[in-house]
């Protein structure tokens, strides 16, 4: 469990050196950067690594009749999703997921595209106004929401004031009242994918283009969409990966009414402390997880995903 | 010169408002006099001394503190450590350490934590501050890794190799060149990991113990349940802390892009602040 100690780092002495310079040059090595990553080797091995092989060990273990896990191998977690009550959840955070996403692309696609045509100085504004929601605690947004979409809220009482409507709408705890939740806490992140790729944009293609006779629906849709496709790909996967998982918006926007994969888990673990199919259930979703990053990269050909590294 | 059209500035400013629209709703109720929070009956800081009062929410913002400053710290120590050593360690396996390091941030939040909660549970560690603590720092470590590595990136090697060849020591280096011209980063790193750790709640549902509470998970458990007006100005109190920190994280990133030297300053700026913004 000491990586740092591996044989086969490749310590052989230069030929010519002097037996004494060679043990100095070996324990300056041991010293200097083998003591200093040895820290995050030792924390990333027992509190990263670690968790993660028991999780899929887990997910092929047998729950215990009372309380815990035998250890017995069995398939019988992952042949449980395919009941059809937990397929169902997983389709519904599927069509969950796939709205949000495309919301929060309508949304946010025009909001970076925007962004980037901005002078310098705006720019720099725009980051700052984008900054303070996006590292706003996900619980005072989603109180924001509560407020606005409770009976007799903000949103009920402008909506009688005008005269729209003449009663409260109960638009908490719906479908509708999650997907907003989602869809807010989520499209920053579009936001940032396609602005820094529509940042890198050459406008002077865009340009050309309207200068041999394209309209700017033509020169956009041939010139800036494709150049700034990767930047919307790496959204899309950054906006539909997060909303399979968020539970905690399904939990306080849709009370009891829309169940996700994320509650799923929270509720085998926490209530029906099933854990090898809890387990088995989060093997699934970082599988489909890992699914979408491979398709994506394949699909833009870029390594990582825009502006995350 | 083709006539600029005014729909993009309309677009971002009605998105913009959007967006602040619910933030400012619970900053304003937060002065409400009145105890229904549909009704406004006028300004008034009650709340907050209220807030002030209540011994529950404060041992959870002793928490907070407590957790979100050992865990920064932690996480400055081992990710600090590991972007200097990294480049030069002579490991092959230190391609997939560093992948593996940042998958704390990479995963699905409810992931991580039902992965916590279970192995925290086998290893046997005692469910409360210890767990908050490690789990913390697991998501802590990746923001000051990557903000070091990216500014080391931009220092000049010649500063350590003259300083070599003048007869310096390999720690000399570190604490006399390297250290201070990495400091900007590393403060920048542990600020945002400070912010991350302040605000989580996911991670810490699953790995609280039964007599802890942090202000996130105890704002979260009164969403769920029943708000009362003392959570508007918790919510408003967290709001500012958390915008304070951020600020400052950021004009350390700047500052510490500015000291780089470099002349393309301005592409290398945005690159730093948006790994500062996405990474969450």
């Amino acid at each position: 469990m000491k990586p740092e100690m591996k044989p086969g780092s490749p310590v052989a002495p230069h030929p010519e050196a002097k037996p004494e310079q060679t043990r100095t040059a070996f324990r300056r090595r041991i010293d200097a950067s083998v003591v200093s990553v040895a820290p995050i080797y030792a924390f990333t091995l027992l509190f990263v690594v670690g968790p993660l092989i028991y999780m899929f060990v887990l997910s092929f273990l047998r729950r215990a009749e009372t309380w815990g896990v035998l250890r017995e191998f069995t398939w019988a977690n992952y042949l449980n999703i395919l009941e059809p009550i937990y397929l169902k959840t997983f389709w519904e955070s599927l069509k969950l997921a796939g709205f949000t996403t495309l919301f929060v692309a309508l949304v946010g696609y025009p909001f970076g595209y925007f962004m980037a045509r901005l002078s310098a100085a705006w720019k720099r504004r725009m980051m700052l106004l984008l900054m303070i929601p996006f590292w706003t605690s996900s619980l005072i947004r989603l109180y924001g929401w509560i407020i606005i979409f409770r009976a007799n809220g903000t949103l009920d009482k402008i909506l009688m004031g005008i005269g729209v409507t003449n009663a409260p709408l109960k638009l908490l705890y719906t479908y509708s009242a999650v997907v907003v939740g989602m869809i807010y806490a989520l499209v920053p992140f579009m936001i940032f994918a396609v602005y820094s790729s529509a940042e890198k944009l050459d406008w002077q293609l865009v340009e050309a283009a309207r200068d041999l006779g394209a309209t700017p629906w033509q020169a956009f849709a041939t010139v800036s969409f494709k150049l700034t496709l990767p930047g919307l790909l790496s959204g899309v996967v950054l906006t539909f990966i997060p909303s399979m998982g968020l539970f905690f918006i399904a939990d306080i926007l849709g009370g009891n009414k829309v169940i996700l994969v994320g509650n799923l888990i929270q509720e085998q673990l926490m209530k029906a402390r099933n854990w090898p199919f809890a387990a088995a259930l989060a093997v699934v979703l970082m599988v489909l997880t890992s699914i979408m990053i491979a398709l994506y990269r394949k699909v833009s050909g870029v390594k990582d995903l825009e502006g995350l590294v | 010169m083709r006539k600029r059209s005014r729909i993009p500035g309309v677009y971002l400013g009605i998105i913009l408002a959007l967006m602040y629209i619910p933030i400012l709703l619970v900053i304003i109720y937060s002065f409400n006099e009145s105890r229904i929070s549909s009704v406004w009956s006028g300004w008034s800081l009650r709340w907050y001394r209220e807030l002030f009062r209540d011994r529950d929410i404060m041992e959870a913002m002793t928490n907070s503190l407590v957790l979100a400053t050992v865990s920064s710290l932690s996480a400055a120590v081992i990710g600090t450590l590991a972007a200097v050593g990294m480049p030069k360690a002579d490991l092959r396996s230190k391609g997939i350490i560093e992948y593996l390091s940042t998958l704390p941030i990479m995963i699905p939040e409810i992931i991580l934590g039902m992965v916590f909660l279970v192995y925290f549970t086998l290893i046997k560690l005692p469910f409360g501050m210890v767990t908050l603590t490690v789990a913390h720092t697991s998501f802590c470590i990746p923001y000051v890794y990557m903000l070091v590595k990216a500014r080391l990136v931009g220092i000049d090697k010649s500063y350590a190799e003259a300083a070599k060849d003048l007869g310096a020591t390999e720690w000399n280096v570190f604490w006399d060149i390297t250290l201070p011209l990495i400091l900007p980063a590393i403060t920048s790193g542990v600020l945002l990991a400070f912010a991350m750790s302040l605000d989580d709640v996911v991670i810490s549902v699953f790995v609280t113990g039964v007599n802890t509470n942090t202000l996130p998970l105890k704002i979260y458990t009164q969403l769920k349940t029943g708000v009362t007006p003392k959570i508007n100005a918790l919510c408003t109190l967290m709001f500012g802390s958390t915008m304070l920190i951020v600020l400052l994280s950021s004009w350390f990133a700047r500052n510490s892009v500015r000291r780089t030297e470099r002349r393309n300053t301005n592409e290398e700026a945005p690159g730093i602040r948006n790994s500062v913004g996405l990474v969450r």
